[in-house]
């Protein structure tokens, strides 16, 4: 009798299998490439280029000057006002979304899949419309003021300060806090809570030592998903803030397209991309220890 | 304190306990029916019946997961009524252990004792009695994602024992073990509730499990009590078809009550049976497999009852060799010691059933 199989026929199938895999992956693989990595490659580049006297980027005499602008009190300013604001946002999103999740994970299935698609539909329209809206709901003569001017309290125009901002910023992003909170608050079995309410345990307690540590998971992933496009954000505070309120989004537009200075803007988008990068795989590790 | 009864009374007592479940579309499920019973100090007591008859549910109100749609319970004669389950003098060992999986083994152990507001010096005390006890003391820093179910199992019982509730309840605690450690188990928590001395309340759907362990079992079927009693008497003297069925394997005789101590068989038979069914009622004689005897044709002891049958099947199942043997209006299953082999039947034998007639029983047909 002979084998079926030579020796090292196996790794021969196992490679092949691993190709296909390879395959399946590659256009998405290459449309990363070509529309991510390899324009982050020339913001990079361009974070460490030479401007010009004409405003022009010239790829040569590599260094470190626009770093080193990075220093300057106006940066810093910006910065501090971009961190403030998306942690605000973030905080603000997560005690409004933490109640809503836990009530739409607990009820039944019906209701619940009700929910879920009415906290989504303002995906549904545009977000610039929607922005826009908001305009017109804080301004002098919006719904806002006309309340406030009933109540005696004078006309109130809200756009345009940085409570606007962090109005219009917790409105777009507050579904990304609800959702991964939604799955991660789902996902507990019920039967955790039972068992503490069971060994003495009362409501709030069994929330504080079972729930909210078990869905910690959520809170990470949908504080980060708020947080980042906020530290960032451009377009809410461009048309709700009216951009006197500098912050880095429109701080690295400016640079770009007003000062037309190429290298300062990329080195302030790089070291906010790294600064992201750290601050998220800190966060994940804080969470990562207790689960 | 929270969750002490200084009350009399027998350690949990159900009077007229009702639980409805309404569901989306208005219609309700009478989960459990008018359920009286009564638990003593320090018993092993046994929920027993299929799934969905409305033991865990009524496990559950008694822990106060469940609140009761109508009745009373009562533990050591104080009234839970609407008692939330952390102001009740009970602990759980849930199904599915419901250990908390963020915490150690130790802090599992010790989360009642904290809610409790013990002292932390007297709560490692406390711990580390309840880890010895179930002989976990190597692992109390564990978390319980690294046990096995059975080491789960225990850590669950250590976590509800530690507080030293007045009735502990439990919920199929070995129903995710596999059979050898099941019965391993048995026999632990047997000889744990004996040294504690605990109320144990116990809800499980194995009737072997439920004999070897309880002292009283409470047959449950379709949210009624069914029977209650010691199982034996449950083994041995079953009032209902169901109950009989249920516990162990058994034959049915269909018959009819003839007088206070009187059944006819469907073949024209007559038995002397006492029974408290009224005469006339179509009701079933139970006659468990091992209590029959097989005997070739014509050698038949006297003073017994007995059947004119052939041997249908013979198999050997270790322990016994069982017969099926078909009496010309039914079919009765006969199980043997099976050492005599020589007196072993074959297939197609012309045989007598026979059977003493203390060992059968009449129950009625429900």
């Amino acid at each position: 009798m002979t084998d079926l199989l030579t020796p090292g026929l196996e790794h021969q199938a196992e490679r092949a299998h691993a190709r296909r895999g390879f395959l399946l992956g590659l256009p998405a693989m290459a449309y990363l490439l070509v529309f991510f990595v390899i324009p982050l490659g020339i913001v990079v580049a361009y974070s460490f280029a030479t401007r010009t006297r004409s405003g022009r980027t010239e790829l040569t005499g590599w260094n470190l000057d626009s770093y080193q602008r990075l220093g300057e009190e106006i940066v810093r300013t910006v910065a501090w006002r971009s961190l403030w604001v998306a942690l605000l946002t973030t905080v603000i999103c997560l005690i409004l979304a933490y109640p809503l999740a836990y009530f739409i994970s607990t009820r039944g299935p019906v209701v619940r899949n009700l929910l879920l698609v009415g906290v989504m539909i303002p995906f549904w329209s545009n977000f610039l419309i929607r922005t826009y809206a908001w305009r017109v709901i804080l301004d002098s003569d919006g719904v806002v003021s006309q309340a406030s001017m009933a109540l005696g309290f004078g006309e109130t125009r809200v756009l345009f300060t940085n409570t606007a901002i962090i109005l219009g910023l917790v409105y777009g992003y507050l579904p990304f806090m609800v959702l991964p909170l939604y799955a991660a608050i789902e996902r507990i079995d019920w039967s955790f809570v039972e068992g503490a309410r069971d060994l003495y345990a009362s409501g709030w307690s069994a929330f504080r030592r079972v729930v909210w540590p078990l869905a910690k998971p959520g809170v990470i992933a949908g504080s980060i998903l708020v947080f980042v496009p906020s530290f960032g954000a451009y377009v809410t505070p461009a048309i709700l803030g009216g951009n006197k309120q500098g912050l880095l989004g429109s701080y690295i537009v400016l640079q770009f397209l007003s000062a037309r200075n190429g290298p300062v803007g990329s080195a302030l988008s790089v070291v906010v991309l790294g600064v992201m990068l750290v601050g998220t795989l800190v966060y994940f590790r804080s969470g990562g220890r207790n689960l | 304190m929270n969750g002490t009864t200084n009350g009399q009374g027998p350690a949990v007592e159900l009077a007229r306990v009702v639980k409805r479940f309404g569901d989306r579309s208005g219609t309700e499920v009478t989960a459990v029916d008018h359920i009286d019973l009564t638990i003593t100090d320090g018993e092993f007591f046994s929920l027993l019946g299929p799934s969905g008859c409305g033991k865990t549910t009524t496990l559950r109100m008694v822990a106060g997961l469940e609140l009761p749609t109508a009745g009373s319970i009562r533990i050591h004669g104080e009234e839970m009524g609407l008692r939330p389950p952390n102001k009740r003098p009970v602990n759980t060992v849930f199904q599915s252990y419901a250990l908390f999986p963020h915490m150690t083994v130790a802090a599992n152990v010790g989360f009642g004792l904290e809610m409790r507001k013990v002292p932390a010096s007297e709560r490692k005390d406390l711990i580390d009695w309840a880890i010895d006890l179930v002989e976990m003391g190597s692992m109390a820093h564990r978390k319980p994602t690294q046990l096995s179910g059975g080491q789960q199992q225990r850590v669950a019982l250590a976590r509800a024992l530690v507080n030293r509730p007045e009735v502990l309840l439990l919920d199929e605690p070995l129903g995710a073990l596999d059979l050898k450690l099941r019965q391993q188990m048995q026999i632990e928590l047997k000889n744990l509730q004996r040294e504690v001395g605990i109320t144990f309340v116990y809800v499980t759907h194995d009737q072997e499990e439920a004999v070897t362990m309880s002292d009283r079992i409470a047959v449950m079927h379709e949210g009624r009590l069914l029977q209650v009693d010691t199982p034996e008497n449950i083994y041995e003297h079953p009032t209902t078809r169901f109950v009989a069925d249920f516990i162990g394997r058994t034959n049915f005789l269909a018959a009819t009550v003839a007088g206070a101590d009187e059944v006819v068989l469907a073949n024209g038979d007559r038995l002397r049976l006492a029974s408290d069914r009224p005469t006339g009622e179509a009701v079933a004689v139970t006659v468990r497999p091992e209590r029959l005897t097989v005997h070739q044709r014509g050698q038949t002891p006297e003073g017994l009852h007995h059947l004119d049958g052939t041997v249908d099947s013979v198999v050997y199942v270790g322990n016994a060799i069982a017969y099926m043997v078909s009496i010309d209006w039914m079919r009765l299953e006969v199980r043997c010691p099976a050492t005599l082999v020589g007196d072993r039947m074959a297939v197609g034998d012309a045989v007598t059933v026979s059977f003493e007639p203390e060992h059968a029983t009449v129950v009625s047909e429900q």
